[in-house]
């Protein structure tokens, strides 16, 4: 490619390809579009709407389209921008009166609602980040959280571009549904992590997943990080949680420091495939699981005394409904609150796996009853069935009949 | 031109080459009833005077075995005397594997045809070979579904003359009433004899039934069997009656049998058509359609597909079994049958191998036509015995109208099937499609084309919850009731709008290119020439 040419993004479906040409002709965008007779004039404007806001007044886009919405061609447009040596011009960034202080009213429409930290994590849906096509429905199927992937999912080469366009899905949080939001970034050890927290903080997301970690340092860093970028960016303090992943021998065996290394950290999640890698592990369908047991246990363990999420691997043979339910099962006998998934069609089973037995249902509603009659009566603290009942026991509680008493 | 205004507001043409129209009345008025019925009354009278009781011109044969059986396409053709501006007509059910269409259009263009006028019953990819002889003149008008570029090139006004869609029932009521006049039907058949008796069960080109050739057999002016499985007088099984058959052509091969039955009947992966499925089957249950005895159709789309197996799953853990089931067969009604949870089959066209020979072998997968199926002058139709039809859209509006012929760029691209025609039989239709696709919303003010009215359409299931006619206030109670995701269409069409933005409406000329003709012959909507 020419040394005036700059190209981010591809035309596949719903996505399109922006090539920026740096030249002294005033600006102008050409648009070749399948839905090109319907929105060919709200891709271009898109286009140059971003250039607005990068003080672009010369050169000129070209963009195939494939039916990209306007944050994709928008995400794109700024790629070829920066890649063509832009900056955005400071007035355009958005108001940064902390978000979370201001009146409901006088937020934007698309604020993101907080995402409390004791919620259900049960099932994690991973969305690769550089395909647009996956996220606009994704809050549609039911998972607890989602994880927009800038790490494994996603190639070398389109490292830069994909997370400007998760920072512009998350920033204009169209269709993302009720769901905790929460970005891999890639590990900041390496050459691409802190460039991912730059830009994605910018977005709030409810959470971080860190890959590959391997100490409580590791942790501490990124909180460290990451509490430089809330304040540069009017992010409230220690708003964005951590969710530390661990996939290698020594992150394992520090499981129970990483767990604690940040008030951050809400979730502790088990990466398998690269877990089987790092131990020269070759796992055999006689014994599923036998080669991550023990790091697993230790998980759960470091997980619950930290009081935050055990949380699963993914299950990989997507086709494979029982293999899942009985991977699920297995994770539940171990002690994990919930379990990644990688298509949609796994959630189901995965929140069914999950769900708390009818028992636990009905001992969740006398609990709260009784809680609910001593309250009123001005007590606190009281005994179900011998057991003492508080108030993070009664909270609990009304979590599970919120998400499960209509269904039994 | 003059114009009238149709019930629903649409402005279609009053006259189209002298011939009066009748504007679109309301889905069950048929303004034409009256005309229709004292048609008959004359045809009585004068029947040698109309051209389309084809059985009365024939002479009465002479004695002995007629040599229906012809040496060749040339003396196929010469026999056929078909001169300028005939009409011939054709069968889809070698769909995408088809052979014979553009062999036909081909020879008689060499033999200098011109200003042919085709009347498939639906055309496939492979058909836009056709193209090259829509612009040399040798075909000018198609009244049939068109699919895809020769949809597109109607579109931008190549097409000569206007063409006509109809429903699937619709053209065998055009073809019965003498209104769609066939000089010659072509029907391609996988096994017949050298009497002309005819069925698509069994030869190397099987495609299951054939029965929408049967109205064309009945009534064209000259009907030729082209088979490429000749057995011996009788053939068993007599999809088409040799006593309607004219010439027997035997050929090396009608089609390509590979994508005669394409076999694409694996489960979606998309998970938005995934949860539009699992909508419309959990819609299903707790509309209380769902009993014992009931009966559905569900066409092969990766939707409808989808929810046939999300609905037997549900039919399975409640212990109801469907009377049967009506299709567009796949393998997936095949293996319901088989288990036992449908009674039966009643197939117009097989989707694939599966279906082809289940129908083949078991009489419980009944073989239908569609005068059977979808005829808007029977007393009564298949269709009528539907309890619940799942059905597609390429758009729907805010009055619940829908729109599967053209897209919202203008294009025509899709032929209408068998949607009108269970949609205005099935006690409850059902329409199942995503609010948008890649950026383009499916739920609109008005439809860029309006195929069938609301008034006929009861639910429409997208990924973003369930939209339910107000004409319908039983469906509304009893899906508040179970807790299904309710929308109303406005709200929808905004929130789906923030996310694709608002299209810009496609440029049309005055001049219609293609008539959409409802199912009792008046004129429901036109689709116009693009200005681009």
């Amino acid at each position: 490619m020419s040394k005036d040419l700059f190209r981010a993004g591809s035309r596949a479906k719903s996505d399109c390809s922006v090539t920026y040409e740096r030249n002294g002709a005033p600006l102008t965008a050409t648009v070749s579009s399948s839905v090109g007779s319907l929105f060919g004039k709200a891709i271009a404007a898109a286009a140059l709407r971003v250039a607005a806001e990068f003080g672009v007044m010369t050169g000129s886009f070209t963009i195939d389209d494939d039916g990209a919405l306007d944050g994709t061609v928008a995400a794109r447009a700024e790629a070829s921008l920066r890649l063509a040596g832009f900056s955005r011009i400071p007035e355009a960034v958005p108001a940064q009166a902390p978000l979370a202080d201001a009146p409901a009213a006088a937020r934007p429409a698309n604020a993101r609602a907080a995402s409390p930290r004791g919620r259900p994590r049960r099932a994690r849906l991973y969305l690769p980040g550089d395909q647009p096509h996956l996220a606009v429905n994704a809050g549609l199927f039911g998972a607890d959280c989602l994880v927009f992937d800038l790490e494994d999912a996603v190639v070398a080469e389109r490292k830069f571009e994909t997370r400007i366009l998760v920072r512009r899905v998350l920033e204009e949080n169209l269709m993302l549904g009720n769901c905790e939001i929460a970005v891999r970034v890639n590990p900041l050890s390496g050459p691409w992590g802190k460039d991912d927290l730059a830009e994605i903080v910018k977005a709030r997301p409810h959470a971080i997943v860190l890959p590959k970690c391997e100490s409580a340092a590791d942790v501490e860093n990124a909180d460290r990080e990451i509490s430089i970028l809330e304040e540069a960016a009017g992010v409230p303090a220690g708003s964005i949680y951590l969710m530390p992943l661990i996939e290698t021998a020594a992150g394992a065996l520090n499981a129970k420091e990483i767990a604690k290394a940040s008030p951050r950290n809400v979730a502790l999640l088990f990466g398998r495939e690269d877990f089987s890698r790092d131990i020269g592990a070759v796992p055999v369908a006689a014994l599923p699981g036998a080669e991550s047991l023990l790091a697993r246990q230790m998980i759960v363990l470091a997980a619950r005394a930290a009081r935050i999420d055990p949380l699963d691997s993914t299950y990989a043979d997507v086709g494979d409904e029982e293999g899942l339910k009985a991977s699920c099962e297995e994770a539940r006998a171990l002690g994990f609150a919930g379990k990644g998934v990688l298509h949609p069609a796994q959630i189901p089973i995965v929140m069914e796996a999950f769900r708390p037995t009818e028992e636990e249902v009905m001992r969740a509603e006398k609990i709260v009853a009784a809680f609910d009659a001593a309250a009123a009566e001005g007590r606190g603290a009281i005994s179900v069935d011998g057991a003492m009942v508080d108030a993070p026991v009664a909270k609990k509680a009304r979590g599970i009949l919120r998400d499960y008493r209509g269904a039994l | 031109m003059e114009w009238n205004t149709t019930s629903l507001g649409r402005v279609v043409p009053a006259e189209i080459d002298g011939k009066k129209l009748t504007p679109f009345a309301g889905a069950f008025a048929d303004p034409r009833a009256a005309a229709v019925s004292s048609e008959r009354s004359d045809q009585r009278a004068a029947a040698a005077a109309a051209p389309s009781m084809r059985q009365t011109l024939r002479p009465i044969p002479s004695r002995g075995r007629p040599v229906k059986l012809v040496s060749g396409w040339n003396d196929l053709f010469d026999r056929l005397e078909l001169r300028d501006g005939a009409t011939i007509s054709f069968h889809h059910h070698l769909r995408d594997g088809d052979r014979i269409v553009l062999e036909v259009v081909s020879r008689l263009a060499a033999r200098g045809l011109r200003g042919l006028r085709i009347a498939p019953t639906a055309l496939f990819p492979v058909h836009e070979g056709l193209l090259p002889f829509i612009r040399s003149g040798v075909v000018a008008r198609v009244e049939g579904s068109m699919y895809g570029a020769i949809g597109a090139a109607c579109s931008k006004g190549e097409i000569p003359e206007l063409c006509v869609l109809r429903s699937h029932g619709g053209r065998q009521r055009a073809v019965q009433e003498g209104e769609l006049v066939i000089d010659a039907a072509f029907i391609a058949a996988p096994c017949a004899d050298p009497f002309g008796n005819a069925n698509g069960l069994s030869g190397k080109s099987a495609c299951g039934p054939l029965g929408y050739a049967l109205p064309d057999s009945q009534n064209a002016r000259k009907v030729a069997v082209i088979t490429d499985g000749l057995v011996p007088y009788p053939c068993h099984h007599w999809s088409i009656k040799g006593a309607n058959v004219d010439y027997v052509l035997e050929v090396e091969s009608i089609g390509d049998s590979a994508k005669i039955v394409s076999g694409s009947t694996k489960l979606t992966r998309s998970p938005t058509q995934l949860l539009i499925a699992d909508m419309t089957a959990r819609f299903i249950e707790a509309a209380g359609i769902m009993k014992e005895g009931f009966s559905f159709q569900a066409g092969a789309g990766g939707i409808s597909l989808a929810a046939t197996v999300f609905l037997a799953e549900r039919m399975r853990k409640a212990g109801v079994k469907a009377s049967f089931a009506h299709g567009g067969a796949t393998k997936v009604l095949v293996d319901l049958l088989e288990e036992g949870l449908l009674g039966s089959i009643v197939d117009l066209q097989s989707f694939d191998l599966d279906a082809a020979l289940s129908c083949a072998r078991d009489p419980r997968h009944i073989e239908s036509d569609p005068f059977s199926s979808y005829g808007p002058r029977s007393a009564g139709c298949v269709a009528n015995m539907l309890d619940v039809a799942i059905l597609g859209a390429t758009e729907v509006d805010l009055d619940f109208n829908v729109n599967v012929n053209t897209h919202s760029d203008g294009l025509l691209l899709h032929g209408i099937g068998g949607h009108t025609d269970a949609a205005s039989g099935a006690g409850c239709t059902i329409i199942t499609a995503p609010s948008f696709r890649k950026r383009i919303p499916i739920v609109r003010e008005r439809v860029t084309t309006l195929t069938c009215p609301g008034e006929v359409v009861d639910v429409i299931v997208t990924e973003r919850g369930i939209a339910i006619n107000p004409a319908r206030p039983d469906l509304i109670e009893r899906s508040c009731r179970a807790g299904l995701p309710l929308v109303d269409l406005p709200r929808l069409m905004e929130d789906v709008r923030k996310i694709t933005g608002i299209p810009e409406a496609p440029r049309f000329k005055d001049r219609p290119v293609a008539l959409i003709e409802w199912r009792d012959g008046t004129v429901i909507d036109v689709v116009r020439e693009l200005d681009l």
